[in-house]
């Protein structure tokens, strides 16, 4: 059959510009290129930390010089010299931020034009936002409402400084220092992130979003989210990341650690967006990101949803640790690859408890000459009994110069636990294609409609904020884009 | 972790040592071909040595664990007494019989040639015997993705089986190969077969592990199979062997054009399993429908693994494997679906579910799809539980015991793989001794079920029907 | 004349199937093409409605004063030419709303129009769901996924009455239904006929054309119309059976 049109679109769609691609011209504050013992001690001391901190971040990093960077991955990612990468880049600030007033103008048009208002006025709806730029938080607005509420919603710096206690208490016990190489650096040099803590019965009432954005050149992101949901607390969460086109690569390696307590629940929502790199696979951010949520207490439930559309490789594997009796936890991915990105992404599951549900949904979409894999682990430890998981695994390619992969790991260790996998890969069918066609469906938007409808179970998860970008992300990523 | 890679280093250099002071008897009858690929296995096996449990395909298996330092390399010109009593499962069917005990060729004739041009014997005699056929064939399927296992068997190997249908032949009669392992301490076997099918040929093999005794061994088998154009091999798979005994059965299959390869491996007994199999569909219109079926208990402890690479457009695969698993078994299925880019129209199928019967027992399965092509039928599940608590319910209110209810389970449950069974007699057989296995009756460390050849009468009888 | 087929050759994968074709459709008109399995009925369908794989090697189509071979097939249907599919496609996630008001924009934008406002297709989806009897909870259902052969068939005419082609193709519509659906089909399509539009339909049965009475009826066979008439030719055909036309034309 003739694909020379389809080919025209592909070549049209890969033309497409990131529509984030733009740099702020913004006066920045550095550290000096590279990686030391007095880099971490500079970063702690810019940040105005108190000596467990810096303790942390130390014990960190000597455990970091003793680990190699992995490559388990199927992913071709380049070893990385941590030498050249600036490890801390702020915008100046004019002064402590409080109000909009005092926030940078720049800074305020550079999120307006993210389409993250800032100024709480102009939001429509119930959303607080914790707006990250390069490695410091700019503003959080809505503070006040969520306050009256005893919820704690600001940047990790300044939850260090106004609530020591709680962060001690909490950082690293999900997301060890140890836990691996990307892991190990983000606890040496994390710069900001933020800081969420849902007291005891509280239903959180705005969804909270944090939107990262990396600006600054040779500059790493190393973001760190902390979210405490208490006994029976609510909360809804929603990250967001861009960054400008750039011709080099760039290292985010975030760590996310979620803990649920009794009957607690916390929803986690991302749509990655970060430069996916050009149509020849230059220049594009090195996604590789460490999260993972702890159901500690009974009936408590962690869910994952994510829209993976950015980065030139993305490696991160949102879990969930099921430690209380009946806890829940869920994953629901869809991840799109285009052009040469490579993402390898997929969630553990770990069944400690007794009467613990998984769930996990993928959908993989791979096109132009990309690699898309899930790697999934379901582990049933032998005491956790009664557990259940569902995981249902897809792949859908457009186009034969890319590949779809799944790589589960299902460990079962009990007799009274029930683990389902399934797999399947397909492409868009003729006749679908034909059908709309037919109805007067142009093909790029009919493969767009297609695919958001093959996402559909997964895009339904997302908050309503955030679900109409991800469908028209999904279908600007791909239109077109079948072979 | 440390300790068994400080053994598995011993039990390296131990079958270094061995290859240095046998190398003229081993090689003597090697023809150049062979001498090569024996030099640069070795030097492999030297450089690399066995895989350790941090290798993802060796992740959880427990074969590694067998390489402890105390083998006895058996002497290359070892004699055994056949006057041993030995009852085989199979042993009155209408087959063509090879013997190998210890992984050496055990019979009067060491090569038998048939009016039809079929060769079956001692792969030794062969290589010596047919040097050209041999060499056209012998190292031709070695899988990309080599290991010390491999290696030291292609380095050390001695003898096995060998078995070759010519061009437009179908072998009358299935061919069984039983291979017995008889010693008195500790030997580390390594055994070389190869199977040859040319254009138009069909054949149905039977091979079987068994041992004679509960002494403890490692075997270290690999198989070369060549199925030509149009070609049909089945291959049937029966291990059953003491709980003492490691077992690593590689096999390693190369299909050409519209090929059909049917393998059933059901593995009863066995301390520890290893099963490799790697699939190379090379030529298009290739099948390959691989089967598997493992019910362990106690400790014991099976590892599949599967490779299957579809390297060209149009070809078809199906994998299923099934398990039970008793008491403190442990299991590790291992699959990989390899869709080369460009194999489009590619169906590929791979599927492994398992019971699990107690608290203590284990499962870890990876199935496993890479896929390069997009115009493709692929799927994979896999699914752990126990038996359907409302079928077991709906059979006790008709009446039937709970422990004949869950044997009936049981037993639908493994049918399905030994259905795929073409040969009648042996299909019978072999659904007799599952059942006999899932009532605790078949037994390989039972000396007296392994040699009575008058089953026992059983409670309960299966209609298929019903099921 | 609105549709004008001119000794159209149409091959697959290299073997010819139909094989100097020729058929005039005026506006206002309803014709019928009958013929036994296997003549080349769905892939005059095909080929109108310029599907890939059909490959015309010799002839013309021409539509609304265009030749349009080799237009693609989304500009054909926004050019007015519905096709009800024999066997409509299932479209996992994607629901009958999103795909219809998706379809009726591609068009708007097609004729240089701007987006239909929301109310208005809301208006008009459940209008024309009345016409064909379809029930509220239908819209939010995906496309074709699970539905009954009468509801695929059902959906397909209500496709057809919002999209409101000059041009409809019936291909088999009436096969899998059941006398009532049968009856909802025939309604819809009489109910959409108009002076300005035509339709043709395909079918193996006379059954349908007891509802749908056709101006002129042809007969295929072996990729050609071998035979034309009125409304009564059907009748002799369900009479006479297909071996007829088969045997005068040995």
């Amino acid at each position: 059959m003739d694909t020379a049109p389809q080919n025209n679109i592909i070549n049209e769609v890969t033309n497409k510009e990131y529509e984030y691609g733009f740099v702020t011209d913004i006066e920045t504050d550095f550290v000096p290129k590279g990686l030391n013992e007095d880099i971490v001690r500079l970063i702690s001391r810019k940040k105005e930390e108190p000596e467990w901190l810096l303790d942390f971040r130390l014990k960190a990093f000597r455990h970091w010089l003793t680990l190699k960077q992995p490559n388990w991955g199927h992913l071709h990612l380049p070893q990385i010299d941590y030498q050249d990468i600036i490890y801390y880049a702020a915008p100046k600030k004019r002064s402590e931020k409080q109000s909009l007033d005092e926030v940078d103008p720049e800074l305020l048009a550079t999120f307006d034009k993210l389409g993250i208002s800032l100024d709480e006025q102009k939001r429509l709806s119930g959303v607080a936002v914790d707006a990250v730029m390069d490695s410091t938080s700019v503003k959080t607005t809505f503070q006040d409402t969520l306050s009256k509420h005893g919820i704690i919603f600001m940047s990790f710096s300044e939850a260090v400084k106004n609530h020591p206690d709680l962060v001690r208490k909490h950082l690293g016990t999900v997301v060890p220092y140890t836990d691996n190489f990307f892991a190990a650096l983000n606890s040496a040099v994390f710069s900001d992130g933020s800081f969420c803590y849902i007291p005891k019965g509280v239903r959180c009432p705005l969804e909270l979003s944090t939107y990262f954005r990396i600006n600054a050149a040779n500059t790493g992101q190393f973001e760190r989210t902390l979210i405490v949901a208490e006994e029976g607390a609510y909360v809804s969460y929603m990250e967001g990341c861009t960054a400008p086109q750039r011709d080099e690569n760039q290292l985010h390696a975030a760590i996310v650690e979620i803990i649920a307590e009794t009957d607690a629940e916390v929803k986690y929502s991302t749509v990655q967006n970060w430069y996916p790199g050009d149509k020849n696979g230059k220049g594009g951010v090195y996604n590789l990101v460490t999260k993972r949520g702890l159901c500690r207490g009974d009936r408590s439930k962690i869910s994952w949803t994510q829209v993976e559309t950015g980065s030139a490789i993305t490696w991160k594997y949102p879990g969930c640790i099921l430690k209380g009796d009946h806890s829940v936890g869920e994953f629901y991915s869809v991840a799109v690859t285009n052009n040469y990105q490579e993402a390898d992404t997929g969630t553990k599951m770990i069944h400690l408890g007794k009467n613990t549900r998984s769930t996990i949904i993928s959908k993989g979409i791979s096109s132009g000459h990309s690699q898309n894999s899930y790697r999934g682990l379901v582990r049933v430890a032998p005491n956790a009994i009664n557990a259940r998981n569902y995981s249902q695994c897809d792949s859908l390619l457009l186009g034969d110069q890319c590949g779809a992969h799944t790589w589960p790991y299902v460990q079962c260790g009990n007799e009274s636990s029930i683990l389902e996998h399934e797999a399947t890969t397909s492409k868009i069918s003729e006749d679908q294609l034909f059908y709309c066609q037919q109805r007067g469906i142009p093909t790029e938007k009919a493969i767009g409609l297609i695919v958001n409808g093959y996402a559909k179970d997964v895009l339904n998860k997302l908050p309503m904020e955030f679900a109409v970008e991800a469908q028209k992300l999904l279908s600007i990523t791909l239109e077109g884009s079948v072979g | 972790m440390k300790d068994n890679d400080n053994n598995s280093g011993i039990v390296q250099q131990q079958l270094l040592d061995f290859y240095k002071s046998n190398e003229a008897a081993i090689c003597a009858d090697d023809t150049p071909k062979v001498r090569v690929l024996r030099n640069n296995a070795l030097q492999r096996f030297q450089d690399f040595g066995f895989p350790n449990a941090k290798m993802e395909n060796w992740r959880n298996s427990k074969i590694i664990n067998a390489l402890h330092g105390n083998f006895r390399m058996p002497a290359l010109d070892e004699k055994h007494s056949e006057a041993k009593p030995f009852s085989c499962e199979l042993c009155d069917m209408d087959t063509e019989i090879i013997m190998l005990v210890n992984g050496v060729f055990s019979g009067e004739t060491s090569l038998k040639k048939y009016d039809n041009g079929m060769v079956i014997g001692s792969t030794r005699t062969a290589m010596k015997a047919r040097p050209d056929l041999f060499d056209r064939y012998f190292g031709t399927t070695m899988p990309a993705e080599t290991n010390g296992f491999y290696d030291v068997n292609t380095a050390l190997w001695h003898d096995g089986y060998f078995v070759y249908v010519p061009k437009n032949v179908a072998a009358e009669r299935p061919v069984q190969v039983i291979k017995l392992i008889d010693n008195e301490s500790n030997p580390f076997v390594q055994t070389r077969n190869l199977i040859i099918l040319e254009d138009n040929a069909s054949l149905q093999l039977i091979d079987c592990d068994d041992s004679f005794n509960q002494q403890s061994s490692l075997i270290n088998a690999f198989t070369e199979i060549v199925i030509g154009d149009n070609a049909s091999l089945d291959k049937y798979k029966l291990q059953n062997i003491n709980d003492n005994t490691s077992l690593l059965n590689s096999n390693s299959i190369r299909q050409f054009g519209n090929s059909r390869f049917r393998s059933n491996t059901i593995s009863f007994n066995g301390g520890m399993i290893r099963n490799n199999i790697h699939v190379a569909l090379d030529a298009e219109g290739a099948e390959a429908q691989v089967y598997g079926l493992y019910l362990m208990d106690k400790h014991q402890h099976i590892d599949n693994y599967l490779k299957v690479n579809h390297k060209v457009p149009n070809c078809t695969s199906f994998e299923k494997f099934k398990g039970i698993l008793d008491d403190e078994a442990s299991a590790v299925f291992n699959g990989h679906v390899y869709v080369a880019p460009g194999a489009q129209k590619t169906n590929a199928q791979q599927n492994n579910s398992n019971i699990i019967l107690t608290p203590k027992a284990k499962i870890d399965a990876k199935p496993f799809l890479e896929i390069y092509a997009d115009d493709v039928k692929c799927a994979h599940g896999t699914s752990t539980g126990q038996l359907d608590q409302e079928a077991m319910f709906y059979m006790q209110q008709r009446g039937i015991s709970k422990a004949n209810a869950r044997m009936l389970l049981m037993y639908a449950f493994a049918a399905e793989i030994s259905n795929h069974i073409a040969i009648p007699a042996m299909q019978e057989r072999i659904d007799d001794m599952i059942k006999r296995r899932l009532r605790g009756e078949l037994s390989s460390c039972d000396n007296c079920v392994l040699r009575c050849s008058h089953p026992k009468e059983y409670h309960f009888e299966i209609d298929e029907n019903k099921l | 004349m609105l549709l004008n087929i001119k000794n159209l050759h149409v091959s697959i994968g290299g073997k010819e199937i139909l094989k100097g074709l020729n058929l005039g459709v005026n506006e206002g008109e309803i014709h019928a093409i009958m013929g036994p399995n296997g003549t080349g009925k769905s892939t005059l369908a095909a080929a109108i409605t310029g599907r890939e794989g059909y490959e015309i090697t010799e002839g013309e189509i021409w539509y609304k004063g265009k030749n349009i071979v080799g237009m693609s097939p989304d500009d054909r249907a926004n050019e007015g030419i519905f096709l009800s599919f024999q066997y409509p496609v299932e479209i996992p996630g994607v629901s009958i709303q999103n795909f219809m008001r998706t379809a009726i924009n591609a068009k708007r934008e097609y004729n240089g129009q701007a987006p239909i406002p929301t109310v208005d297709f809301l208006k008009m989806m459940k209008e024309k769901q009345a016409m064909v009897e379809i029930t509220e909870k239908l819209q939010n259902r995906f496309v074709n996924v699970g539905f009954s052969g009468g509801e695929k068939k059902k959906n397909e005419i209500f496709q057809m009455a919002m999209l409101e082609p000059s041009l409809a193709i019936l291909d088999e519509t009436d096969s899998g239904l059941d006398i009532d659906a049968l009856r909802i089909v025939a309604n819809g399509v009489n109910h959409l006929h108009r002076p300005d539009n035509a339709f043709v339909v395909i079918t193996h049965y006379q059954r349908l054309l007891d509802y749908i009475v056709p101006d002129f009826v042809h007969v295929m066979y072996d990729g050609r119309i071998v035979k034309s008439g009125g409304k009564n030719l059907a009748l002799e055909l369900e009479e006479k059976g297909y071996e007829w036309i088969k045997e005068s034309n040995l």
